[in-house]
């Protein structure tokens, strides 16, 4: 259940930026996360709903782009798949994540007067 | 006000921002990896399932590590049993009771150091909540990540909680006196599950118990210590 301490988190972060800015309301969250980030999409929808109250976030749409996970040979860049030994089956060399393990705020979609 | 044409109506700004959000924990991390560096201090984030092991774990660290000085903090929602444990097996400990939070945060951590002396230690153990999920991508300033997975929680938990295990830099397979009494589980399988999130596996197993594996755990500990750029350096060996 981090996910609520991961919204608290986002939207002090919000909040901050459009404090900066003299935003008067916020329209839009654009976040990534992975699918290895050991987030839960859901509880994570949930959570900004329940927090967003009170907050400048309270009518912002949360749009969240979710990452599939990508391990790849850190030698010769070929793909391993999921659910394998994390070894390139060429070089033998230990996998390397190369994406799936976001939790980014892109972007703001904010109003200012 | 609109600044085309002065019409007096808000303007929607996108502000490209690209930063973690747990950019705040992050942050705090680093300060208290860059006090631990100074003083040198090892610092051990140990991680776990409840009941996986992790303080007996502790109590057998502090019976084969008598020539090194051990803190600990342990972390749970609520109850400071297991600092009461550590303390009576001689380790220096602090509870951090969590409430309602199921992890451990880098600024709990560092308002618990100020409940120990932690900079005259030689180690620093964090004993993570008891949780598989959480505590996983909270940088608390560690040296190492260490996971403690008992093999009565069932052989697939690397697969079940892969971030956790992907975190490792060590996992503990704790409780291996029991495999006796558990003719369907196999030690191997636990490997084979950990080789399929860890890129690079690095297991122990070990019985708090019986004493098993017990040495190897504390030459590791000696191994990220010795490496360790302002580890105090103490005259000891390995009793």
């Amino acid at each position: 259940m981090h996910e609520y301490s991961l919204i608290q988190s986002l939207v002090e972060r919000v909040e901050a930026e459009a404090r900066a800015r003299s935003a008067t309301a916020v329209h839009r969250l654009n976040v990534r996360i992975g699918e290895q980030s050991g987030v839960d999409i859901e509880l994570f929808r949930t959570a900004y709903l329940t927090f967003r109250e009170r907050t400048i976030c309270e009518a912002a749409e949360l749009e969240i782009d979710v990452i599939p996970t990508q391990w790849a040979c850190g030698t010769c860049g070929g793909r391993i798949e999921s659910g394998q030994p994390l070894r390139c089956p060429a070089c033998l060399r230990p996998a390397r994540l190369i994406g799936g393990d976001e939790i980014m705020l892109d972007r703001i979609e904010m109003e200012v007067a | 006000m609109c600044d085309t044409c002065g019409c007096g109506d808000h303007e929607l700004v996108p502000v490209d921002v690209h930063e973690r959000i747990l950019a705040g924990n992050e942050k705090a991390a680093a300060h208290n990896r860059e006090h631990f560096r100074a003083a040198g201090v090892v610092a051990i984030n140990l991680m776990g399932g409840p009941g996986a092991g992790k303080t007996a774990v502790l109590e057998a660290t502090a019976g084969v590590l008598k020539d090194r000085k051990m803190a600990a903090l342990a972390g749970d929602l609520a109850t400071d049993n297991d600092a009461v444990r550590l303390r009576n097996a001689g380790i220096t400990a602090a509870a951090i009771t969590t409430g309602s939070a199921c992890h451990l945060d880098a600024q709990m951590v560092h308002r618990a150091m100020h409940d120990v002396p932690w900079k005259r230690f030689d180690y620093l153990f964090i004993e993570n909540v008891g949780n598989l999920v959480c505590p996983a991508i909270y940088d608390l300033g560690q040296a190492a990540n260490v996971v403690a997975l008992s093999v009565t929680e069932g052989e697939d938990k690397p697969l079940k909680y892969p971030v956790m295990f992907r975190a490792a830099d060590l996992v503990l397979i704790t409780k291996i006196d029991l495999l006796a009494y558990l003719p369907h589980v196999s030690l191997n399988r636990i490997i084979g599950n950990l080789e399929r999130v860890m890129p690079r596996p690095l297991f122990l197993p070990l019985s708090s118990q019986s004493g098993h594996g017990v040495a190897e755990w504390a030459a590791w500990l000696e191994s990220i210590r010795s490496s360790h750029p302002n580890a105090k350096i103490v005259e000891g060996s390995l009793t």
